[in-house]
């Protein structure tokens, strides 16, 4: 079983000339199956822990680990992190001209796989893909997040996940600036996935609202850089009638 | 590609409309067009038309300093049955009747070449093979002039290909009779050290159509000139552009069309590709619409992909209209660029950073290529665009 284990995770951003720490020792241990929802203020490090993860260049590890099934996940380059199996839903997905969908989602396909996907079989299985996530198939020859809606954007990149088929999901935000049917139709995609029982998912959010659509396993609460309290369901239920406030202070007086 | 959002340091995206009574495409000149070299000042570089151009690298064409050497370039013409192939004397009725010299380089061209090449299709002749024209550089300096002559509803497709090491300056004549058809690939894939000059005139007779494909790849120094007139209405001038600049090229387009009589047609589009340090393309793109050209349709695109830092683009669309009574005019300018976040993007879904280059140039010009309509030229370009990134990246 596939499992992603982060251990004392520090790591560090340059802005305006000066080295930041903005992750302080973040353990987490998420393994094929299990939902975590990491839920914090903004400003708390949620994203950075994400972007991190997937290799952003604009961030620095300075200590710590990240291991996938026991391989050493910080020594890889993006590209490898993602064929190993872990996949990042960007909360600001990337425009790319010139680059269609239909030959995106192919040639990473083929990269994420290592092999090209017989053409055919493939056809179908974007085709019901976008059929089960309300998208329109001339989508298909769009250049990628082109003018796309937020909306769209976000489906995208949940088209991505069901055809990639990671072993571990991180959706960054994914919820963001959703109307309440385009949150369904993208939390209906997230849970296709999970049903499959052979994903971790790194639900990362900053509302409540999406985990009554996707039930977590484990709620952790992030904050000043670190995971503050974890617990089940229950306490994203004690955040939405309490908010992050006491998490806030004590984060601002350690 | 959003429309002009990330401009790299050091470029200009600038256009304008103008309606004027004096025309601004004339005006920055510095001399009236002539055959004659003599009729041109030396420039010095802040010229109109040369500010954009490191004059040092046209070593000597622009001064008179470049002395034509024996065997500077090898011209082979390959031409299937029933064309012509004549070299001629500069009298020839036939040279400069589409079009004059407009600045010193063309100028000096014309005055210093020895016999001219004119190939001609005759009227109602529909070749089924194109007619290759292979401009080999033998690292000497040469001057010259191509004549290429369809009569009436004669259709063909030209291909003239320029490879290896030279310092040269030609000028080529189109001349389409009436009801003709012409497609001229101009491949430009010189070795490092080149340098050519050339001012393309076509002349676009009654009801034909005229297509122009320039492929610049090579040479330390590119600057080309195409330029279309009409003599009749009815007339179409499709000029498609297609550029890849590297690490310390220039490769400079200027265009004109001239819509001087009415009814004609054109569309323009040019899209470059630049990577690495020093890289420069520039294109300028001036379309007159004459008070007489009523009726005109024209459209004009210049797209520019910035893949690495350190390269400029300049890039400078010019309409100018003297009558309202067209169809249709317009322009488009926009230089975006392949950043850390696209390639961030793409890698993060399992995409090697080279290969993510590959697939953001090559759907950058995918459109364009397919539209040359002359399958070899297509399979070898995109072949060739895979080189060229392979080769720095």
């Amino acid at each position: 079983m596939a499992t992603l284990e982060i251990r004392d995770l520090h790591v560090t951003v340059e802005a305006d000339n000066a080295t930041k720490e903005i992750l302080k020792g973040v353990d987490l241990t998420v393994k094929q199956g299990e939902t975590h929802a990491i839920m914090g203020p903004n400003g708390s490090g949620k994203s950075t822990l994400a972007y991190s993860l997937a290799g952003h260049p604009k961030y620095t590890i300075t200590s710590g680990s990240v291991t996938l099934d026991g391989e050493d996940v910080l020594e890889m380059s993006v590209d490898e992190r993602a064929r190993a199996g872990l996949f990042l839903a960007m909360q600001y997905p990337v425009e790319v001209p010139g680059v269609s969908v239909s030959n995106f989602l192919r040639t990473s396909a083929t990269a994420v796989r290592g092999e090209a996907p017989k053409l055919r079989t493939w056809v179908k299985e974007v085709k019901e893909a976008m059929e089960r996530l309300n998208m329109d198939s001339s989508f298909a020859e769009r250049n990628v997040n082109e003018g796309f809606s937020g909306g769209e954007k976000k489906r995208h990149e949940i088209l991505q996940l069901e055809l990639l088929k990671p072993k571990i999901a991180i959706l960054d935000e994914t919820d963001s600036g959703l109307d309440v049917d385009a949150l369904r139709v993208v939390s209906e995609g997230v849970n296709r996935v999970r049903e499959t029982g052979e994903v971790g998912t790194l639900l990362i959010t900053h509302y409540t609202r999406i985990l009554r659509y996707i039930k977590p396993d484990h709620v952790h609460v992030f904050a000043n850089g670190r995971i503050a309290e974890s617990g089940g369901a229950e306490l994203a239920d004690q955040l939405e009638a309490e908010g992050y406030d006491k998490y806030v202070k004590g984060g601002a007086s350690a | 590609m959003a429309e002009a959002q990330n401009i790299p340091v050091g470029s200009t995206t600038a256009g304008q409309i103008a309606v004027a009574a004096e025309s601004t495409v004339a005006t920055r000149m510095s001399a009236p067009p002539s055959f004659d070299v003599a009729d041109f000042p030396v420039p010095h570089g802040r010229e109109e038309e040369w500010r954009f151009t490191p004059l040092e690298r046209l070593r000597g064409l622009h001064d008179g300093t470049a002395v034509a050497t024996g065997e500077g370039v090898k011209v082979a013409v390959e031409a299937p049955e029933g064309v012509t192939v004549e070299a001629v004397d500069r009298g020839d009725a036939r040279i400069g009747k589409a079009g004059i010299p407009v600045d010193r380089v063309a100028a000096q061209a014309y005055s210093a070449f020895e016999k001219a090449g004119v190939v001609t299709v005759p009227k109602e002749t529909v070749l089924t093979e194109p007619i290759r024209i292979a401009v080999h550089g033998e690292g000497g300096v040469a001057y010259g002039h191509q004549v290429v002559e369809l009569g009436a509803f004669a259709e063909a497709v030209v291909v003239i290909d320029h490879t290896g090491d030279a310092v040269l300056a030609a000028n080529v004549d189109y001349i389409l009779g009436d009801g003709a058809k012409l497609t001229v690939v101009s491949v430009q894939d010189w070795d490092d050290k080149a340098v050519h000059v050339a001012q393309h005139n076509a002349l676009i007779g009654r009801d034909a159509s005229f297509k122009s494909v320039v492929v610049t790849f090579g040479g330390d120094l590119v600057r080309l000139h195409p330029r279309v007139t009409y003599a009749g209405p009815g007339g179409e001038a499709e000029l498609l552009g297609l550029y890849f600049t590297d690490a310390g090229q220039h490769q400079e387009h200027r265009l004109l069309v001239d819509h001087n009589v009415p009814h004609c047609k054109s569309n323009v589009v040019y899209k470059g590709a630049l990577q690495g340090d020093a890289a420069h393309a520039v294109w300028i793109g001036d379309v007159l619409i004459e008070a007489k050209a009523e009726g005109t349709d024209t459209y004009e695109m210049n797209r520019n992909l910035v893949l690495t830092d350190g390269a400029r683009v300049d890039s400078v669309p010019n309409l100018e209209i003297e009558t309202g009574e067209i169809v249709g005019a317009g322009h488009a300018s926009a230089t975006g660029r392949f950043d850390d976040e696209q390639l961030f993007y793409l890698m993060a879904r399992g995409i090697p950073a080279d290969e993510a280059r590959r697939l953001v140039v090559r759907g950058f010009f995918a459109e364009l290529v397919q539209q040359i309509g002359v399958d070899d030229i297509e399979e070898r370009l995109l072949v060739k665009i895979d080189e060229e990134l392979e080769a720095t990246v």
